[in-house]
């Protein structure tokens, strides 16, 4: 299963964060930035570390890391991560650092529509912004 | 009254903070506003209140003062409300805070609501962080809607059901039913949630895996399906349909065939369809293949298709994608023993990995080469291994250096290819080799008789260029000082041998005891040799000099060694060439903790290093001064050689611990046990503890473990020191409490361990 989900920009900052398993928050901010570390210093985009194994894609200045266990694939979820930014990058015409800061809310949903529990619930990008799209409707409405 | 920020512009006042400070007072000042924008129950600005704090939440700051706003929202009949409720309510509360049990009932009245996307909602958080009370509680709403002909709420019921299951086991029961034609829809989503389902179902209990085997079939047209159906643009991944869907389905085969013939003969062709037809040129290709490499070798396939499988991975290593190669390492290191023979074949490309630029897949390539080694490639691979070995990062030098040893010990073709391999390791990686190796090799060299003079002479040359490796100059001194005899007689047949005097040598010995890269331990190992030398060298008077200098020595070790040396010298002269003599050939015990041998056609092996922790200290070990214990008051000298052998001590439902023993000098009540945990299944044991209790007249002291995750299929070991008095020198017993958690639910067990050897307490 997936454990967690993170997008940090190259200085370390968190840009969205949405963990599966409970983790404490005093420990949140010391791995999230140990993770950038680790990640910047490679240049491999899968690695591993005590506890979960990472699987990471780098766009531009951000980093999605996503931990998850032993038994999932880490080749599919190296796919999933695209799959993501490309429903963001449809539903927002183009996506960068800034784009996912201001509009946090609309992307956990986004997130929440793919991904519950740690598993993979939809992947079909119009499906999966069928819910914001309607809720658009109704904010305009 | 001015209306509170809205979350964008609190981003962007907190991004002209220039300093940690500054952001901070920004973030307070912002939380007081909102603190009290909640005290004055605002309805029409929480929701965008709320969303802040989940913003600053996120950054590090506490939020616990939103939670009762969370409810408060999910309880409001605006979307827009109960949407922000909801996020907040899986954010910021768990199970742990009491509030959580206040939602139940909007939750379930959510469920029932006519909009689906409310019901979604409900059933997202639900399937989140619902507790077992509240899972208990709406787990017939969940079933409801599992049977719903609505595919966006059907798909997230099933995930939903997941977490129920997960916490209240005895419910599984209830979404039988529910499951039959879960397999028959055509929403990919629905299909896709349903096959977790089916999966976390079989994972807990063996009866519904047996139930669900007549799955099969329907899976198997299902996967058919999604490979030959022409492009579908719903599901179109790079050219590949729904790959997503395809590595669940084989999951799930994978765990329905595992241990069943007819599955996997039901499932063999489409697996071989699937292994030949699905393109390689792109990453969702690979993907399936891998998963599709894992299940044929999980379940009861037949050769060929076992052959196949391993063709796959050995074409994954010639792959550019560095993450197609690092993931065909970490597959073969779990196929090697089972299918030795199959990977021999790659081994030509295995080794070639080692040059690979990438950390990850350097170590990868090192454990596995170090499995393949076997009696017929010793020579070649070692050669290559070598050459890693003194290029490679530090990082890995330590193991590396272990595993050579370790494999030389096992398929040496010579004792001079041996001991030469030793000083190859040793003088490349010297100061890298573990401290355990020493008490290792010397106990080798000891016992390769005919090649002592070889052996010295060697390590006297090596000392001459480079004193700096402990390990290396360790050995050496202790080499010296038991067959420096041989050195200077020039008795060497297997090379020229040098000329070098009994000064010389000395000046070597005495050298390192003055020297500043020497550690005590080494010094310790020098004044001994030189003590050593005094029966088999004539000038005495030189040595006789340098014991007394060090019996002032500040260095208490030292100095009680020398003052011992001395008193033999003036008052047990005629005990001395008895003391110091020749030692024996040692015997070896068998070797314990996580390495086991798995008999291969014929060959033995050794099983995967551990990536974190050594490999086990073969038996005899610690002490090497030399000397024997005595009832004389004043002169303690004690056994070079205990060997106890190890003991299983608890082995159940996988876990196995087995203790290693030493005894601590200078005190002999005390036995020093290692504990050393493995886990043969296929799920790690996290958060491990190991505790033990022994009776009234023992004292026990634990240390701090290696780890607390024991890694699955016996991958590395977690290994706790234990130390024992035992005063009295009563029978050891002890009892131990293990707890750990195993796929997500906890255990615990209680075990008394009675059967320890009589040597570990006499």
């Amino acid at each position: 299963m997936i454990k967690f989900v993170l997008m940090v920009n190259r200085q370390g900052q968190t840009r969205l964060s949405r963990y599966y398993e409970p983790v404490e928050l005093s420990r949140r901010a010391a791995l999230e930035s140990e993770l950038v570390r680790v990640c910047l210093s490679r240049s491999k985009d899968q690695v591993c570390l005590p506890d979960f194994r990472l699987v990471y894609r780098q766009y531009a200045a951000l980093f999605i890391v996503v931990g998850i266990s032993d038994s999932e694939n880490e080749l599919s979820v190296y796919e999933l991560v695209h799959n993501f930014v490309e429903v963001l990058d449809k539903y927002f015409s183009r996506v960068v650092s800034d784009t996912i800061m201001f509009n946090l809310d609309k992307v956990h949903i986004i997130l929440d529509e793919m991904i519950q529990n740690g598993h993979v619930v939809e992947t079909n990008k119009s499906r999966i912004l069928a819910p914001l799209t309607a809720l658009d409707k109704m904010a305009d409405g | 009254l001015v209306p509170p920020p809205r979350l964008r512009e609190l981003i962007r006042t907190i991004r002209t903070a220039r300093t940690q400070a500054e952001e901070r007072e920004m973030i307070q000042k912002e939380c007081a506003a909102i603190r009290s924008s909640f005290r004055e129950e605002d309805n029409t600005y929480r929701c965008r209140n709320v969303a802040k704090l989940l913003y600053m939440h996120m950054l590090g700051y506490p939020a616990h003062f939103g939670q009762l706003e969370c409810l408060k929202l999910i309880a409001s009949q605006k979307f827009t409300d109960k949407r922000i409720g909801y996020l907040g309510a899986m954010l910021l509360l768990d199970e742990r805070q009491d509030v959580h049990l206040l939602m139940t009932n909007c939750i379930k009245n959510d469920l029932n609501h006519s909009t689906q996307y409310v019901q979604g909602l409900a059933l997202c958080t639900l399937g989140c962080m619902g507790s077992s009370e509240m899972c208990r509680d709406l787990a017939g709403e969940v079933e409801k809607l599992l049977k719903t002909s609505n595919s966006y709420l059907r798909k997230k019921a099933a995930l939903c059901a997941v977490h129920v299951i997960r916490k209240v086991p005895e419910l599984m029961e209830m979404f039988l039913p529910a499951t039959k034609n879960l397999l028959s829809e055509k929403n990919h989503g629905v299909l896709h949630t349903s096959v977790v389902l089916l999966t976390e179902m079989c994972e807990r209990s063996p009866d519904m895996l047996s139930h669900f085997r007549k799955l099969v079939p329907q899976l198997v047209r299902i996967l058919k399906n999604l490979i030959m159906s022409g492009y579908s643009p719903e599901h179109d991944v790079s050219g590949i349909s729904d790959p997503f869907l395809q590595v669940r389905i084989l999951r799930l085969l994978r765990i329905l065939g595992r241990s069943d013939d007819d599955s996997s003969e039901a499932m063999n062709d489409i697996l071989a369809q699937v292994a030949t037809n699905t393109e390689t040129s792109k990453n969702v290709g690979n993907a399936i293949l891998y998963e599709t490499v894992l299940t044929i070798m999980d379940i009861k396939s037949e050769s060929g298709l076992r052959v196949l499988a391993i063709n796959i991975l050995g074409r994954f290593l010639l792959n550019n994608d560095k993450n197609i190669r690092y993931v065909a390492l970490t597959s073969l290191l779990k196929t090697v023993q089972t299918d030795h023979n199959a990977v021999q074949r790659h081994r030509s490309t295995i080794v070639d990995c080692l040059k690979d630029l990438d950390v990850s897949i350097k170590r990868r390539a090192m454990e596995l080469s170090f499995a393949l080694v076997n009696g017929n490639n010793i020579r070649g691979m070692m050669k290559e291994l070598l050459y890693f070995l003194d290029s490679c990062d530090p990082e890995f030098k330590a193991d590396c250096a272990s595993g050579v040893f370790l494999a030389a010990e096992k398929y040496a073709p010579s004792k001079r290819w041996h001991i030469d391999t030793i000083m190859r390791v040793l003088t490349t990686a010297g100061s890298y080799v573990r401290d355990d190796s020493v008490p290792n090799l010397i106990q080798l060299i000891t016992n390769s008789v005919e090649m002592h003079a070889y052996t010295v002479q060697r390590l006297y040359k090596a000392l001459l260029d480079d004193i700096s490796q402990q390990p290396l100059v360790q050995v050496s001194s202790w080499c010296i000082g038991e067959y420096g005899d041989l050195l200077v007689s020039g008795q060497c047949e297997e090379e020229e041998p040098i000329q070098v005097t009994e000064d010389e040598v000395l000046d070597v010995l005495e050298g390192l005891l003055v020297s500043n890269l020497s550690t005590p331990v080494t010094r310790g190992y020098a004044l001994t040799a030189i003590m050593k030398l005094s029966t088999r060298f004539s000038s005495v008077n030189r040595i006789k000099k340098v014991v007394s200098i060090y019996g002032s020595s500040i260095d208490v070790e030292l100095q009680q060694r020398a003052v011992e040396y001395n008193a033999l010298f003036k008052k047990y002269d005629h005990m001395r060439p008895a003391l110091l003599e020749r030692m024996p050939i040692m015997e070896k015990t068998a070797t314990n903790g996580p390495t086991e041998i798995v008999q291969t056609n014929g060959e033995t092996e050794p099983s995967v290093l551990d990536t974190k922790h050594p490999p086990p200290v073969t038996q005899p070990a610690n002490q090497v001064r030399g000397v024997i214990i005595s009832k004389y008051a004043g002169l303690h000298l004690c056994n070079l050689y205990i060997g106890i052998p190890p003991m299983t001590a608890y082995n159940k439902n996988g876990l196995k611990i087995e203790f290693t023993f030493e005894r601590a000098n200078p005190n002999p009540n005390i036995a020093v046990i290692t504990i050393h945990a493995s886990n043969s299944t296929e799920a790690d044991m996290t958060d491990f503890v190991f505790q033990a209790a022994v009776p009234k007249t023992f004292q026990l002291q634990l240390l701090s473990p290696s780890s607390n995750v024991v890694p699955a299929l016996n991958q590395g070991t977690v290994t706790q020191v234990i130390r024992v008095l035992n005063p009295q020198k009563q029978q050891l017993r002890m009892r131990i409490k293990l707890t750990y958690t195993h796929k997500g639910s906890p255990v615990q067990d209680l075990a008394e361990v009675n059967n320890f050897p009589p040597q570990s307490w006499q």
